[in-house]
């Protein structure tokens, strides 16, 4: 294997850790404000779809990136509804929001394009252009023949989605919100003991509800991001278990944001070596099974649920309903 | 006492769950341009107006029937087990064996195999995270999630580079032997001159499901350990009490649940597919969640509503014939039966034990 | 002569038909630390609740400092200078002491400037009130005490100048007790006022500058403390009741049933609950355990029944019994002739969601008169249960109402015929009659005694002190997890007893 291949495959594992990252970061809002969401998924798909069919109709990405973002952010304020306000099972709210996700987007594709619960291709405006930074070298021969160095700015710094950028970004972010600011405080705070931050005096339904809407907010970027930039439109359920491995990911991560992003970079990784199987086999010198690689994921996250590498203790307040008592 | 009566609690609050859910599915079609009263006719048309629509309506129902008494038997423990499908999906290998290694000398036979094997394979895959709740605390919300995509890849796995035979490019077993296919019910039937479309799926499997349906009523109502599921999945303080060990239930329960997810195989897979092929559950473990929550844990609840499933799932195949509805209406309808039945139960059922209250008062 | 910093006027509150609070009013002077006591009950922490803005009072008004407040939440309440410690605390447990200080009272929406402050602040609350901590301790590496203390200062740097502590010292060793209440000696000649809820005379005693007596939902006394003594207090907790007058023979005690040495129970926090209980119950006799709720009885029952492991030695009938629960759960409790009326029949005893039949089984569903083959005998069950309804006068005596639908009394009928009818050696009840109706009670109680009269042992825990006065042959007092001695009925009073409960030793045995 050269050099190049090696790039390029950390380059596709960065754009298959772009959804999975901002999916995770939302299901940390959410779990770390004591709300379990299963429902990562669901949001992510009617963004998707969302997102792809208003870029279509309206030629403009943005506008599309934006009712992604407003049907995640319904579904979201379904999951508050069931779990926060009427104080029902979160986990089964999360099922129903898969479900319903995977129902509504393949029956409104096909009313709206009649395209296999699809959209149409897009192309142009309806997508986030790749940005090409100064001086990155766009010409696979040129690539070829240039430094290492070159090669890793050309093909992995330059040459992504705004998104994908956007998305690097958001784990400081997400960092600095939850461990340098009131917010975050309180967030942290109510996902482990709802008591002590209602005996404060600050409303838990309130901080709860804030958090599952941050959530619907990341993952309809992620969805977003799945139709319009990693792909030209949306599919049937093309996020594919995306939402659940992020879910995975998130418990890899311990609910931390600087882990997220490493477990989101390994997984990512492990999806883009299942696409080049020959190089893995070069590597290391085994054939590997590409289902082991997708496997993987969702392996070493029952492993660490298990305890055995280190102990994965999620918020202590996550999934109860808080209902107030001395 | 009560705060309502109980037909209201397993009658009443189920229907009005599943009126609002198809209310909410009717807006969905006039959205998108449908009459619901023309897709409705077509699905009742479709499902129950010929003896194949029957066919595959009971062929669907027996689907969901194993994987609602699956998530029913967890939750009396007051486990959430989303791994149906995996567990299903392992059965269907467990069936793939064992029709495919034994020479079986008849059917019958060859089913009482396949049975065995479906539930054993299922039991295990379910076994895993019961064990690693109970022993070491790992959610197994999560951990039988994790573990259906895991089953996802191993069947996979096994399809592509174990069990398919050589020179066929589709990832599927070899088709299982003659002696061991199940008789559909056109072949049931016919001994008693009743005509039954032959191509409809529905087999001598719908009998074993009923018979699971009674033999599960007959555990949890009947005997001693189910007693104890119910007492521990009530109270786990007073199973505590009662000397009811909690790692013991937790094992048994999933054990159980696990092999009836893994027995729906011995329909799909053995009576229908007649070979092992990818995704093979089709989803039926998810659709167990949505019959459970509707049949309220009872199994003539879940038999019933594993009915209604069956007749929205062939009636949503004809809506996609006829009206060109994609099949995935059902999903929206699912959905939202398990939201208002599961996350909602609170908000329909706390104005409706309002109402019966302030009627009992009035009364008195 | 000031005016009083905290006033309130007719403060009623029910929950359903339970009063909880009657018209209660209370005047406390700032600068004072003022002793509320009263047994399990009697409506303190509702009170309490109602100041902290938990609850809300049906009627009645509340004055901070001359000025009317309505309290509609914690919010209203910390604004109104009232800073509460409750028993259990509410800590952030990951967070760090500061965090833990600064969450909800923060200056700004960036943390730093905020942590900054409340560093300066502790460091200068810590001196005027000698409550040292380490503001970057994660809270659930410090110890109890110093987690109260954490409590404290989150009041304390809310600008609380009331602070109500919920009984502070039952989570704490009697060298933290003594620390806590120099502090709040500290708090009062800085000027504050404490408000201190215990069942402890002694710190009554100690430390209090006034104290109010409450009885079953009612203020029945506000008086200075200098003023008074414990045997006073003592008899204004218990009040003048009714001794409760049961028939019986004196007991004819026999061979040794049951023999406790050295029972020690670690609770999940790793709180010694049982410090070293011996006892001994013999054939034909009822030991009475008294105390005051969250001494330890609850832990000795749950262990005697199996449903927790201790350490120590047990012996029921010369034979050991395993402590561990490894070999051993309430089933093999039972199969050793263990009875048990748990202290909470909702939680434990039944199962609430089961009908009366499918509770009469409860535990004993094992047995053989319950079962044919392989299925549970259900005619056999609801037979069964249907006798033991007549005997025990069980009303409705309908086997098909769900345990949910029987009043407290019929609940608890339910659970005692079921443990006395299967003629247990031994028979460990706790709060036989906790809100049972006064017919229902008497019933119980001579049940009780006819079992005794059969030759049973039966280890009678109760807060009610009157109960155990009824009912007992011999009657031990726990107090913090240890027995403080033993009396007989016939030669002491309720006055000792009381005394004993609070945690001051009785005159010597």
């Amino acid at each position: 294997m050269d050099f190049l291949t090696f790039v390029q495959i950390l380059d596709a594992a960065l754009r298959f850790a772009t959804p999975l990252l901002l999916a995770c970061l939302a299901g940390l809002f959410s779990e770390r404000a004591g709300i379990f969401d299963i429902g990562l998924e669901g949001k992510m798909l009617v963004a998707a779809f969302l997102a792809a069919a208003v870029a279509a109709t309206s030629g403009s990405v943005w506008v599309g990136l934006l009712a992604g973002i407003a049907g995640s952010l319904v579904l979201a304020l379904v999951h508050g509804l069931a779990a926060i306000t009427f104080r029902g099972n979160q986990l089964i709210s999360g099922v129903a929001v898969n479900f319903f996700a995977s129902g509504i987007t393949v029956v409104v594709a096909q009313s709206w394009f009649a395209q296999g619960g699809g959209t149409p291709q897009l192309s142009g405006a309806a997508r986030f252009p790749p940005i090409i930074w100064p001086g990155a070298l766009t010409k696979i021969r040129e690539l070829r023949e240039a430094d290492p160095l070159t090669q890793i700015y050309s093909e992995l710094v330059s040459g992504h989605a705004v998104i994908v950028y956007a998305a690097l970004l958001l784990v400081p972010l997400s960092w600095w919100v939850l461990y340098r600011t009131r917010f975050g405080l309180r967030l942290r705070a109510v996902g482990e003991n709802p008591a002590a931050v209602d005996t404060a005096g600050i409303s838990v339904v309130r901080l709860r509800f804030a958090a599952v809407l941050i959530a619907g907010v990341l993952c309809g970027i992620a969805g977003a991001y799945l139709s319009t930039a990693l792909q030209a439109g949306f599919s049937k359920e093309m996020t594919a278990g995306r939402g659940y491995i992020a879910l995975a990911a998130l418990i890899f991560a311990k609910w931390r944001p600087w882990h997220a992003l490493w477990a989101c970079l390994l997984f990512g990784f492990l999806q883009a070596l299942a696409l080049r199987p020959d190089v893995l086999q070069d590597l290391i010198g085994v054939k590997v099974q590409g289902q082991l690689l997708d496997a993987l994921p969702y392996i070493l996250t029952v492993i660490i649920l298990a305890g055995f590498v280190g102990r994965a203790i999620p918020p202590r307040a996550g999934g109860e309903p808080y209902v107030k008592e001395r | 006492m009560d705060k309502m009566p109980k037909w209201a609690d397993v009658a009443l609050l189920p229907l009005i769950s599943l009126l609002l859910a198809g209310a909410i599915s009717a807006l969905v079609l006039l959205a998108t341009g449908q009459n619901p009263l023309t897709a409705l006719g077509v699905m009742i048309d479709g499902a129950l107006g010929s003896t194949r629509g029957w066919g595959y309506t009971l062929y669907y129902a027996t689907n969901f029937i194993f994987t609602g008494l699956a998530v029913s038997v967890a939750f009396h423990a007051r486990l959430f087990n989303i791994g149906g499908e995996g567990q299903a999906l392992l059965g269907g290998v467990g069936v793939a064996l064992a029709c495919l290694l034994i020479p079986w000398p008849h059917w019958t036979i060859a089913m009482l195999g396949a049975i065995a094997a479906s539930a054993l394979f299922g039991a295990a895959w379910a076994l895993i995270p019961a064990w690693l709740q109970a022993k070491r605390g790992s959610h197994i919300v999560i951990t039988t999630i994790m573990f259906n995509f895991i089953a996802g890849a191993l069947l996979n796995y096994l399809l592509v580079e174990r069990m398919k035979p050589a020179g066929i490019m589709e990832p599927a077993s070899a088709n299982f032997p003659p002696a061991t296919h199940l008789p559909n019910f056109a072949d049931m039937l016919a001994p008693f001159g009743i005509p039954f479309s032959p191509q409809a799926p529905a087999n001598v499997a719908f009998l074993l499901a009923l018979l699971a349906a009674f033999l599960v009523w007959v555990l949890i109502w009947r005997t001693r350990l189910g007693y104890e599921i119910r007492a521990f999945g009530f109270s786990e303080t007073g199973a505590r009490y009662a000397g009811i060990s909690g790692t013991r239930i937790i094992l048994i329960a999933m054990v159980i649940s696990g092999a009836l997810a893994g027995m729906m195989s011995v329909n799909n897979v053995m009576g229908e597919a007649e070979r092992l092929v990818l995704n093979s559950a089709e989803g039926a473990g998810f659709i167990g969640i949505a019959v459970a929550l509707m049949g309220r844990n009872h199994p003539v609840g879940v038999v019933l509503a594993a009915l209604l499933f069956g007749f929205l799932y062939q009636g949503g195949a004809q809506l996609s014939f006829q009206l060109q509805i994609p099949t995935e209406m059902v999903t929206i309808i699912q959905a939202l039966v398990i939201l208002f039945t599961g996350a909602l139960d609170q908000m329909i059922r706390a104005p409706l034990e309002r109402a019966f209250q302030s009627r009992r008062k009035a009364r008195a | 002569m000031t005016d009083p910093v905290l006033e309130l006027t007719g403060i009623s509150k029910s929950f359903g038909p339970v009063q909880a609070n009657k018209d209660i009013s209370l005047r406390v002077m700032p600068g004072t630390i003022h002793g509320i006591i009263g047994e399990n009950g009697a409506g303190k922490s509702t009170l309490m609740s109602i100041l902290y803005g938990f609850y809300h009072a049906d009627s009645g008004t509340i004055r901070v400092k001359g000025r009317e407040v309505q309290i509609a939440d914690s919010q209203a309440a910390i604004a109104a200078g009232i800073g509460m410690v409750f028993q259990h605390f509410k800590l952030v447990e990951n967070f760090t002491v500061l965090e833990n200080i600064v969450l909800g009272a923060e200056d700004s929406a960036l943390l730093r400037p905020s942590l900054a402050r409340a560093r300066t602040e502790l460091r200068a609350l810590s001196d005027d009130y000698g409550l040292s901590v380490d503001p970057d301790a994660v809270v659930e590496d410090i110890g109890v005490g110093m987690q109260q203390r954490v409590e404290i200062l989150k009041a304390l740097y809310r600008r609380a100048e009331i602070l109500i502590l919920d009984e502070p010292t039952g989570v704490l060793t009697p060298a933290e007790a003594d620390q806590l209440f120099r502090i709040l000696d500290r708090l009062r000649a800085e000027g504050k006022t404490v408000i201190l809820i215990t069942h402890k005379l002694r710190e009554i005693m100690d430390i209090t500058d006034t104290v109010s007596v409450m009885r079953r939902g009612e203020m029945v006394a506000s008086v200075t403390t200098a003023d008074t003594s414990p045997e006073a207090l003592a008899e204004l907790m218990v009040g003048r009741k009714v001794l409760l007058h049961v028939d019986k023979a004196p007991a004819t005690p026999g061979a040794l049933v049951l023999e406790v040495e050295d029972l020690r129970v670690t609770d999940a926090k790793g709180v010694l609950r049982l410090k070293g209980v011996s006892l001994t119950v013999r054939a034909g006799e009822i030991l009475g355990i008294a105390g005051v709720a969250g001494n330890g009885q609850s832990e000795l029952l749950e262990v005697l029944g199996g449903m927790r492991a201790g350490t120590g030695r047990v012996r029921m009938d010369g034979q050991g019994i395993d402590l561990t629960g490894k070999h051993s759960d309430g089933r093999t409790r039972r199969a050793r002739g263990i009875g048990h009326v748990p202290e909470d029949r909702q939680r434990e005893g039944l199962i609430m969601e089961f009908f009366a039949w499918e509770n009469v089984a409860f535990g004993y569903h094992h047995a053989p008169a319950y079962n044919r083959g392989p299925l549970m005998d259900q005619a056999a069950l609801r037979s069964d249960t249907a006798a033991k309804m007549t005997r025990f006068d069980v009303r409705p005596s309908n086997p098909w109402l769900t345990a949910r639908n029987f009043s407290g009394g019929n609940q608890q009928k339910i659970v005692v015929a079921r443990e006395i009818e299967r003629n247990p050696r031994l028979l460990l009840v706790g709060q036989p009659t906790r809100g049972v109706d006064i017919g229902a009670i008497e019933f119980i109680h001579k049940q009780l005694i006819a079992l005794r009269d059969a030759g049973a042992a039966i280890l009678l825990v109760s807060v009610e002190l009157d109960e155990i006065m009824a009912l007992s042959d011999r009657i031990a007092v726990m107090f913090d997890g240890q027995i403080m001695g033993e009396r007989l009925p016939g030669q002491t009073t309720v006055q000792e007893l009381g005394l004993m409960m609070a945690g001051m030793a009785g005159k010597a045995a």
